[in-house]
């Protein structure tokens, strides 16, 4: 057994330091500061490798955990995964209860790992729409994590970026209402021309109750499985964002795939840093 | 003897030229890499010459009627080139899509719509036309100029709509409960601050980089979005085979399950034939 895990070991081990030095490398140039991914493919993999619906879940959250270990790694300091859609609630009964399991277990795994490591997690969506246990589960890990700053690992659970928009607009009309009814009922007549202008809502108030409004906006945005739309994911936060779509089911996300959608996002570096700054 | 001064100089000087060797071969990829893209951007070239060519039987067939409504994002600093611009919507015209958005981010478009419009006869502004759902019997081209005022911005107005609307039911004395607006009502509200245009099938981007640069959020929610290159670098054939792509690998949801169709249905089809540049269009008989 010693003989035979030996080899193993010192392939590994060899694999490990192949890809810190290609990480090393590829810190020579620009370096994202956020990456969103769309965990596409769970479903497919697990049918192509005969395994259960939920196998595939399960190996995608594995992906997930890798692909947090090499973004901490390469200094990547947001990472946002989409995680469960709110039109998802529409898929088997079985599947969904498979995915709030994981969900859970997730929680779990990553409270343990907070406990040692200055990761801070966020939780994007209308959590209401999890049940109790989980939405309560999820904000004790996101109030016991909000003081990190290391990485950010932003989770979109219950999530449409559509809802996101239309939660951001409802939330500001009814701010700006009540600033309304408040400066109207101790209101000095010679204020009303100056609060004209703080009743109007503008971008700045819409951008402030988004969901995402804790992270930058994306600097990368992976969709795997080869499809090329954004399924109602943060097309309001990706107008600069190098959008990357790789043929491979996302339990096959591996270090070279990341490296290879890096060394893309370095090629654009310069026009999307522009476009940016021109905003 | 004292070694932490030499030890220290010597770390120094092995982390300085490591930097260095890390900085080469950063350099060095991204050449090999640099090398790689001019390969298959002269790959690509040659492909979309024997489209147009239409020496590719795969390319002969085109399923337009699955494209109700196409989006183009143009980059700002290439949108001044009004005569690609206008080459690659008669491009589009010719192939049978008649519903066409262009979006640039600082609306240099929209500065240069009547010189667009005049080169389409009987083509009218999206703007212009009454209703939404009357577009697609609209038996004329509709083109829709988009910027990044008809996105974001708009949002912001929208909700300022919405605030007059919450403002006066409370004030008629009517409870919203838990959820005060709907989708619906949102798109609503960006229809009456003139930003309400339909959700593009398909969305070409033209520009150094993929990303949409801002186009509309809320119309781009489950639009298949491909990149196309730079505008300066147009070709018919690479157009042929972003539409080809699109209307072939359809997925039609059934519920929870999802079909892959590749089946010809009894659709208006476009014959390529052999010349290049202008198709003929035959409808189903």
């Amino acid at each position: 057994m010693e003989s035979e895990s030996l080899p193993r070991k010192i392939f590994t081990l060899c694999k490990t330091l192949v890809r810190k030095l290609v990480f090393r490398v590829l810190r020579a140039g620009p370096m994202p500061s956020h990456i969103a991914v769309i965990m596409d493919g769970n479903r497919r993999y697990a049918k192509r490798n005969r395994l259960n619906e939920g196998a595939g879940h399960d190996a995608g959250a594995m992906a997930l955990f890798y692909l947090i270990t090499y973004c901490y790694e390469l200094g990547i300091k947001y990472i946002t995964a989409y995680a469960f859609s709110t039109d998802n609630f529409r898929r088997k009964p079985q599947e969904v209860g498979k995915i709030m399991s994981l969900l859970r277990e997730s929680m779990a795994l990553l409270t343990k790992i907070t406990k040692h490591q200055p990761v801070r997690v966020h939780f994007a969506g209308n959590l209401e729409l999890l049940s109790a246990e989980l939405r309560d589960g999820a904000r004790k890990l996101m109030e016991a994590t909000a003081d990190y700053s290391k990485i950010v690992v932003t989770i979109c659970v219950c999530y449409c970026c559509s809802d996101e928009i239309l939660n951001s607009v409802e939330e500001s009309v009814l701010e700006k209402y009540y600033n309304h009814s408040y400066i109207r009922d101790s209101h000095d007549d010679n204020d009303n021309d100056d609060n004209d202008g703080k009743n109007t809502i503008t971008l700045v108030d819409i951008e402030k109750h988004m969901y995402m409004a804790v992270t930058p906006e994306p600097d990368i945005l992976i969709r795997t499985a080869h499809e090329h739309r954004l399924s109602n994911f943060l097309q309001w936060q990706t107008s600069y964002t190098q959008l990357a779509s790789l043929p491979i089911d996302f339990p096959e996300l591996n270090s070279w795939q990341l490296t290879w959608v890096i060394l893309d996002f370095q090629r654009n570096y310069d026009y999307l840093a522009r476009k940016k700054l021109q905003r | 003897m004292d070694f932490a001064r030499p030890k220290r100089m010597l770390y120094f000087w092995i982390d300085k030229i490591g930097n260095v060797l890390f900085r080469l071969s950063w350099h060095l990829v991204h050449a090999i890499i640099y090398l790689c893209y001019f390969t298959m951007a002269m790959l690509h070239g040659l492909e979309s010459h024997l489209i147009s060519r239409g020496l590719l039987r795969k390319y002969k067939y085109l399923h337009i009627s699955k494209i109700n409504y196409l989006a183009i994002v143009i980059e700002s600093e290439e949108a001044c080139r009004t005569s690609n611009v206008i080459q690659l919507l008669l491009w589009v015209a010719t192939l049978g899509i008649n519903h066409i958005c262009l979006y640039d981010n600082e609306g240099i478009l929209k500065k240069s719509k009547d010189v667009i419009l005049d080169k389409f006869d009987g083509a009218i502004l999206f703007q212009d036309t009454h209703e939404n759902n009357m577009l697609l019997d609209q038996p004329c081209m509709t083109l829709e100029f988009v910027s990044f005022s008809d996105g974001k911005e708009a949002v912001a107005r929208a909700a300022n709509v919405l605030l007059m609307k919450y403002i006066k039911s409370r004030a008629a004395g009517s409870n919203q409960g838990e959820q005060i607006f709907s989708e619906s009502e949102m798109s609503e509200a960006l229809k009456t601050v003139g930003s309400g245009g339909p959700e593009p099938d398909l969305l070409l981007i033209y520009g150094p980089a993929r990303c949409h640069l801002g186009f509309p959020a809320w119309r781009i929610r489950y639009t298949e979005i491909q990149h196309m290159g730079p505008l300066k670098s147009l070709k018919y054939g690479s157009l042929i085979k972003a539409l080809y792509r699109y209307t072939t690998n359809l997925q039609i949801w059934y519920g929870n399950k999802q079909v892959k169709c590749s089946a010809v249905l009894p659709w208006k089809t476009v014959n390529l034939g052999k010349s290049n540049r202008t198709p003929s269009i035959h409808g189903d008989s």
